[in-house]
């Protein structure tokens, strides 16, 4: 099996992750989006280590899983204290910081 | 003259006498004018509690110093001419590199001739004061002041060099400026004490430049120095030296085109009329070119601007004298002519030096004798100076009368008295100038004579004699007018000064140029010229005569209307008008210099304030729109990224498939 379908399913795993960001409201759902994403590149990184044959890629990938179960803890922790202010867990909502 | 020039210039250097180390009495010079300084200090410090006794205080340190000059004069004169040049270092001023400036006195003929008739005419004058400012609630404050002054001339006419000569410059100017606006409830004389200080800026400015021109040739500011090294300079920064010192001379001494500030300095207290302009600091100018001497003995040029300035001078003074009503500023305008007969002579070169320097002596008796005459009358009438409100006063204040009179006939020049051998001098030094010279020079100051005589006879017959015009008007402040003779502390010093103008001519004419021909060179009579030496008295009396009779015929034999007539000849309008030297000033400086200022102004208001705010505005209003764009949504951030990351995306591809 060609290498090249891991990519197109990683591309098209990335591009769901992508457009759920953008039109998603649900902070869990934007957030479990961005995990798709990460996990997309994740793929990508790993075929292009076993096109070139070396393990640079899969290195990678393992820095980026623990970078993004770091980013889970605290991700979810914010979001578990916003909703707790202010009952909601809509990215819309948590508008302030603005000018 | 021109083919003696190399000849003179030789001899100016030749004639720098050897300068000895002051000892003796002389060591004690300093006290000179730190016994003064210490007056002003004591006077200024102390404030209220030296009220009652302050005036006595000032008038003791003048009186101390001028004892003290007086024994260091003795001194002197008992050496041989070739030692009376000495010099006493008191310490090192600024030393700064290849700038070395002590802080030095001078003491040789010139500059204790001045010494002893600022001290003596400045004790005379404090005495006078004591009763003249006796009903002034400021009376300490003006006694700081006149010490200070003192102080400050001393310096001045003391210095052995340049830097330390303008400290004292700038001292008297400073208290020149206090003193004129003295009266600081007056707006009349805090614009004059303003014009004065700004008209004597300009001098000093041109003083300044020559010290730094100098110093720039020669290294140095030391008077022994400069002057025995001055042929080392190329001639035109000689001649450049020269005009700018002429400069410095013409706002300090009221000279044209600088001499519009002197009548309206009569703004402040008589006494200082009298004292700073008249006798003493006004005659600043005619000092610094007479110790210059060696420098304009090197150039022809300068020396005749020095003359035409003052021949120009004495005949505006003298004109402008013939039509005021106030009897101060006649007595300014006739300072601002005589001032310009001494500025004449000094520019005559070494046949007038000494001669400016003795007008400079008997003017500063029978003047300062005159403007203390003209405050006793003021003292008497309610401080008012317009004559035409005065008359007949003779028989009611006969001290003031009979010294004012003694003082008039010696500034007319009335025969063997001060004047007649002071200004017949100069005359007759200006008559035997070569080709035109002589003409022009001696034509304008005889015919200044004769005005002078003229404008003082008025001034007499107006305020001494005539109908009785005060009993029939109130005075400016609406109250009757009681004349009375002036107590004792203001007619003694008028009868000393009186007898200074009638024997001062006779007692220096024969001893003076000797005295000062080590400081300023022999006296060198010329011969020949425009009118023999013998012709000249004749026409100067008969021109004085003249103006005399003049005024009897115009103002001594008719009433004098006590309003002033405004339906006048032209002449007498300009004249009333300063010969429009103030529209002049007014139209040539002051307006140029206020469209100047108002168009930086509106340049900087505009340009310069404009781009800055501009700028800042710019960027303020942009960024209040570029703040919009964070509008807090997440997702929008989200989206402008990755439009970010897709163009990045596209542009490497670009880059990489192109």
């Amino acid at each position: 099996m060609s290498p090249t379908n891991y990519l197109l399913l990683s591309a098209l795993l990335f591009s769901i992750g992508a457009v759920g960001v953008l039109v998603r409201r649900n902070a869990v759902v934007v957030f479990m989006c961005i995990e798709l994403m990460l996990n997309a590149v994740n793929l990508t990184l790993v075929t292009f280590s076993r096109i070139n044959g070396t393990l640079d890629g899969q290195v990678m990938a393992f820095f980026v899983m623990v970078v993004a179960a770091a980013e889970v803890v605290v991700g979810l922790a914010i979001i578990t204290s916003i909703f707790r202010t202010r009952q909601s867990s809509s990215v819309d909502d948590a508008n302030l910081l603005k000018y | 003259m021109t083919t003696t020039l190399p000849a003179l210039s030789a001899l100016a250097q030749e004639a720098q006498p050897a300068v000895g180390e002051a000892t003796g009495t002389a060591s004690l010079a300093w006290l000179l004018f730190a016994l003064p300084a210490a007056g002003a200090l004591v006077l200024f410090l102390t404030g209220r509690r030296s009220d009652r006794w302050g005036h006595w205080l000032g008038l003791l340190t003048v009186v101390a110093s001028f004892v003290i000059g007086l024994l260091i004069f003795l001194e002197t004169v008992g050496l041989a001419p070739g030692e009376r040049t000495r010099e006493l270092a008191l310490y090192s001023w600024i030393g700064s590199g290849s700038l070395n400036v002590d802080f030095g006195l001078r003491l040789d003929p010139l500059s204790l001739t001045f010494v002893l008739l600022i001290t003596g005419v400045g004790s005379l004058i404090h005495l006078y004061s004591v009763g003249y400012m006796s009903h002034d609630p400021g009376r300490r404050r003006f006694f700081a002041q006149l010490n200070l002054f003192v102080a400050a001339m001393l310096v001045l006419v003391l210095a052995n060099n340049f830097v330390l000569l303008y400290l004292g410059w700038e001292g008297v100017g400073l208290a020149s400026y206090l003193l004129i606006g003295f009266y600081q409830d007056r707006p009349a004389a805090a614009t004059a004490a303003k014009k004065a200080f700004l008209m004597n800026r300009v001098g000093d400015v041109g003083l300044a430049l020559a010290i730094f021109l100098l110093w720039l040739e020669l290294g140095t500011t030391q008077y022994n120095e400069v002057f025995g090294r001055i042929g080392e300079v190329p001639s035109g920064t000689v001649l450049a030296v020269t005009l700018l010192l002429l400069l410095g001379a013409c706002g300090k001494s009221g000279q044209f085109p600088l001499q519009s500030w002197l009548p309206d300095a009569m703004e402040g207290p008589t006494p200082v009329s009298a004292l700073i302009h008249a006798a003493t600091m006004v005659t600043a100018g005619v000092y610094l070119i007479a110790r210059t001497n060696p420098i304009y003995d090197l150039t022809e040029t300068g020396r005749l601007v020095v003359a035409l300035i003052g021949v120009v001078t004495l005949l505006i003074g003298a004109i402008i004298g013939c039509a005021y009503d106030d009897i101060k500023k006649v007595l300014a305008y006739s300072t601002v002519s005589q001032i310009g007969y001494m500025i004449l002579a000094v520019g005559l070169g070494p046949a007038g030096y000494a001669l400016g320097i003795f007008h400079l002596l008997t003017h500063g008796f029978f003047k300062a004798g005159l403007f203390l005459g003209a405050g006793s009358v003021m003292h008497a009438m309610n401080d008012d100076v317009d004559m035409r409100r005065f008359g007949g006063l003779w028989r009611k204040m006969p001290v003031t009368f009979v010294t004012f009179g003694l003082g008039y006939l010696a500034l007319i020049g009335f025969p063997f008295l001060s004047g007649y051998f002071s200004k017949d001098a100069i005359i007759e030094a200006a008559f035997a100038q070569e080709g035109w010279q002589g003409w022009v020079f001696g034509g304008a100051a005889a015919l200044a004579a004769g005005l002078t005589a003229f404008y003082m006879t008025r001034l007499m017959f107006m305020t001494f004699f005539g109908e009785r015009r005060w009993e029939k008007v109130p005075a400016h402040n609406g109250e009757a007018y009681h004349p009375h003779e002036s107590p004792a502390t203001m007619t003694v010093p008028m009868i000393v000064l009186a007898f200074g103008s009638v024997g001062a001519g006779a007692a220096l004419y024969p001893v003076l140029p000797e005295w000062l021909a080590p400081t300023v060179g022999e006296l060198r009579e010329l011969e020949g010229g425009a009118l023999p030496h013998a012709v000249v008295p004749w026409l100067v009396v008969g021109l004085s005569a003249l103006g005399v009779l003049a005024g009897y015929l115009f103002v001594g034999r008719r009433p004098v209307p006590v309003e002033r007539p405004e339906r006048v000849s032209l002449p007498v309008r300009a004249a009333r008008a300063d010969l429009y030297a103030n529209a002049i000033n007014e139209s040539v400086v002051e307006r140029p210099g206020t469209w100047l200022t108002r168009i930086l102004v509106y340049f900087d208001n505009r340009g310069v304030d404009g781009a800055v705010n501009g700028i800042a505005a710019g960027l303020g209003g942009s960024s209040g729109r570029l703040r919009r764009l964070q509008t807090g949504f997440v997702r929008s951030y989200a989206l402008s990224m990755l439009g970010g990351s897709v163009l990045i995306v596209a542009a490497m591809l670009a880059v990489r498939f192109a």
